[in-house]
């Protein structure tokens, strides 16, 4: 996983709410059996026309964004189906950071894992971001992870929450299998008493 | 151990501590992995890079379901390339690694939140995870059950454990009767209306009260599987005499003397008098009518006997361009009652209501009838023995008599990753849990009802108020 610190990038405005994970990604690319490539198909039914033609008005096809590596979008991000294809697609064409006021929780885990920085702010936070990113052109953000803040050259300011555990974890680009790892004798001692529980037992 | 009063969600989450370390998540022992085509190949490649192998094969099991054609023919030879490879190489990779798989072939194959209570493997008391949103759907049991992404069924596949933050405790009670025609599907397709799409982030639901509990296991599962559309990690049901009668004589479930011990372990499994959850909700159950959805979002419902809501109705600017939006992408007027809506699909199946039960709810309506020459309908049992059974009872006779095609287990029209698709602008009434745009089909529209409501609709070619039907003998 890379690590982060701090970015400094354009912001592309996705200003819409309960944006599900059926439009990040939508299901006929879930059938690959790769972890790379998905960013072609990123928001593939906003971007494309059913005969293959360039949504002008979709965002992610205005020149003006192109190289966005900073998101911001409205309440209950990626919603619904757990596919972390999401999450593979967003950060595959180059997303390291999403801003919003609210994130749905299987994503939240999935974003963590691909390095996705997820900054949650106040609902008028993000509307004045959004309303920043449309209007001002070439607009960009500094997140720093570090100091939990974002920032503009324009004065905005606003610091974040983040669980320290998932801070360290981003910063330093850690493996979760490699971390839990450090339990393994915990583990065998647990699982060795667990197994006597017959009524927890998988199989009879 | 504390004699504190603790939720069921608390009992069960204690049992699998495996190592509480400080200022890091929880890491909490999973009992049963349950494992599918789409969401595992990556999670297997993983594992062969790193050169790690999978701790405990016997504590998983495999089946394809979401990709798979649901008719005969489509079956033996799948033509889309691309879904085949992703079959064949979970084939490859359970036989690599150890893993049971309900393959093709198997006569006990089915969606993989069927076929898991079907065959025992999902207890009350157990941890279960999926690389699926829905797996909530064994909270039924009082397991604590959740939907992960690839690199954490990656995680368990390595080392039978997840790192988890602990949720908050959210119960939500429906006290009372539920009206006739009023189905498990509406109670939560009403809760969901009620709290919204991220009204239970971050939390773990208990469904309680009496009219959960007057539930059959298959209504309980309906409830427990759409946790996720109201955005909760997972929802839970105590488990009591139905479980215990629905468990008996499983292939998986304990036998003779383990299974006295296990029925009396699993019945200390409920929320002690006095234990305090985070937040509560009330529902009067004699308030429930039929539910549809209107909209492209799960909280986008209203009772059959309202109308298309106006988006000047909604509570906020945003959910009133939220709204608009909804109403363009569906092609519904404002003030349109939902009884006029014409529909040119219907689907019957899927994890939410292709259960045994939800067979019998539909054929009951559909028994006598004809489907409208309008409409195209299908039912997709949710599994082999769902299928085999239905057969037994003669309901595949009902639904082919009445027009309904009649089809292989699968996840099929619910998100329609296989050739079961909604053409761009067709309208469908579906038991199945999502109505976002797109779900079923480019361009699709999809209303979330009953399968009892669905039947009704093919019949009638447009949704009708179900408590009215002239069920024949």
């Amino acid at each position: 996983m890379q690590p982060f610190h701090t970015l400094t990038a354009l912001a592309a405005p996705l200003d819409r709410t309960n944006v599900d994970t059926d439009q990040i990604i939508p299901k006929q690319f879930l059938k690959r059996v790769e972890r790379t490539g998905y960013g072609d198909f990123l928001f593939f039914d906003w971007r494309q026309t059913p005969d293959g033609k360039p949504v002008a008005s979709f965002v992610l096809n205005d020149p003006r964004y192109k190289g966005a590596q900073i998101l911001v979008a409205g309440k209950n991000f990626a919603c619904g189906s757990s596919r972390e294809h999401a999450a593979w697609a967003l950060a595959d064409f180059g997303f390291r950071v999403v801003i919003a006021p609210s994130f749905a929780d299987i994503f939240f885990s999935n974003a963590g894992k691909n390095g996705i920085v997820l900054v949650k702010l106040s609902e008028e936070d993000v509307a004045k971001l959004l309303t920043n990113a449309k209007t001002i052109s070439g607009y960009q953000l500094t997140v720093s992870l570090e100091d939990q803040t974002v920032t503009d050259s324009q004065g905005f300011k606003a610091s974040f929450d983040v669980d320290p555990f998932r801070k360290y974890c981003l910063i330093e680009g850690l493996d979760d299998i490699g971390l839990t790892l450090r339990h393994k004798a915990e583990l065998d001692a647990f699982e060795a008493k667990h197994d006597e529980k017959v009524w927890l037992r998988a199989r009879s | 151990m504390s004699t504190e009063p603790k939720t069921l969600f608390e009992k069960v989450w204690e049992q699998h501590v495996v190592a509480e370390p400080k200022g890091e998540p929880t890491l909490l022992y999973i009992d049963l992995q349950l494992l599918h085509e789409v969401t595992s190949p990556q999670a297997f490649e993983g594992l062969r890079l790193a050169g790690r192998k999978v701790r405990r094969p016997d504590r998983c099991i495999a089946t394809v379901d979401h990709n798979i054609p649901t008719t005969l023919d489509a079956r033996l030879n799948i033509v889309d390339q691309i879904a085949a490879r992703q079959i064949s190489a979970l084939n490859k990779n359970c036989a690599d690694f150890g893993i049971e798989l309900y393959g093709v072939d198997s006569p006990d194959q089915g969606v993989v939140h069927i076929i898991g209570p079907e065959q025992g493997f999902t207890k009350p008391g157990m941890t279960i995870v999926c690389g699926d949103s829905h797996t909530a759907t064994h909270g039924a049991f009082g397991a604590l059950a959740f939907g992960m992404g690839t690199s954490e069924v990656e995680h368990v596949l390595a080392t039978q454990t997840l790192p988890q933050a602990k949720p908050k405790t959210f119960r939500i009670s429906v006290e009372g009767e539920l009206p006739k025609s009023v189905t498990a599907k509406d109670v939560i397709l009403a809760i969901i209306g009620k709290i919204g799409t991220d009204g239970a982030t971050g939390c773990a639901v208990e469904y309680a009260g009496s009219a959960i509990r007057s539930l059959s296991m298959e209504g309980r599962m309906t409830v427990c599987n759409m946790t996720i559309e109201a955005g909760a990690r997972t929802g839970m049901i105590a488990p009591d005499e139905t479980t215990f009668a629905y468990l008996k004589g499983r292939h998986n479930s304990p036998k003779g003397a383990d299974w006295d011990k296990a029925v009396a372990e699993w019945s200390k499994l409920v929320t002690d008098p006095g234990a305090q959850f985070d937040r509560e909700l009330v529902i009067d159950a004699t308030t429930l009518a039929p539910y549809v959805s209107w909209g492209t979002s799960p909280g986008m419902v209203a009772p059959i006997t309202s109308t298309v809501p106006e988006p000047a109705s909604a509570k906020t600017e945003i959910e009133r361009k939220g709204y608009a939006r909804a109403l363009e992408y569906m092609d519904l007027k404002a003030g349109t009652p939902l009884k006029d809506i014409a529909i040119d699909r219907v689907f019957i199946g899927s994890c939410t209501n292709g259960r045994i039960e939800d067979m019998r709810a539909a054929a009951r309506i559909a028994k006598g009838y004809k489907v409208s020459p309008k409409v195209s309908a299908m039912v997709v049992p949710g599994s082999h023995e769902v299928k085999a059974l239905a057969e037994q009872e003669g309901l595949d006779r009902i639904f082919r008599e009445a027009g309904f095609e009649w089809r292989e287990p699968g996840c099929s029209m619910c998100l329609a990753m296989n050739p079961d698709v909604l053409k761009p602008g067709e309208r469908c009434a579906s038991t199945s849990n999502r109505n976002f745009e797109g779900r079923q089909g480019r361009g699709g529209r999809t209303h979330l009802v009953s399968p009892e409501m669905a039947a009704a609709a093919a019949i009638a070619g447009h949704f009708v108020d179900i408590r009215n039907w002239e069920v024949k003998a």
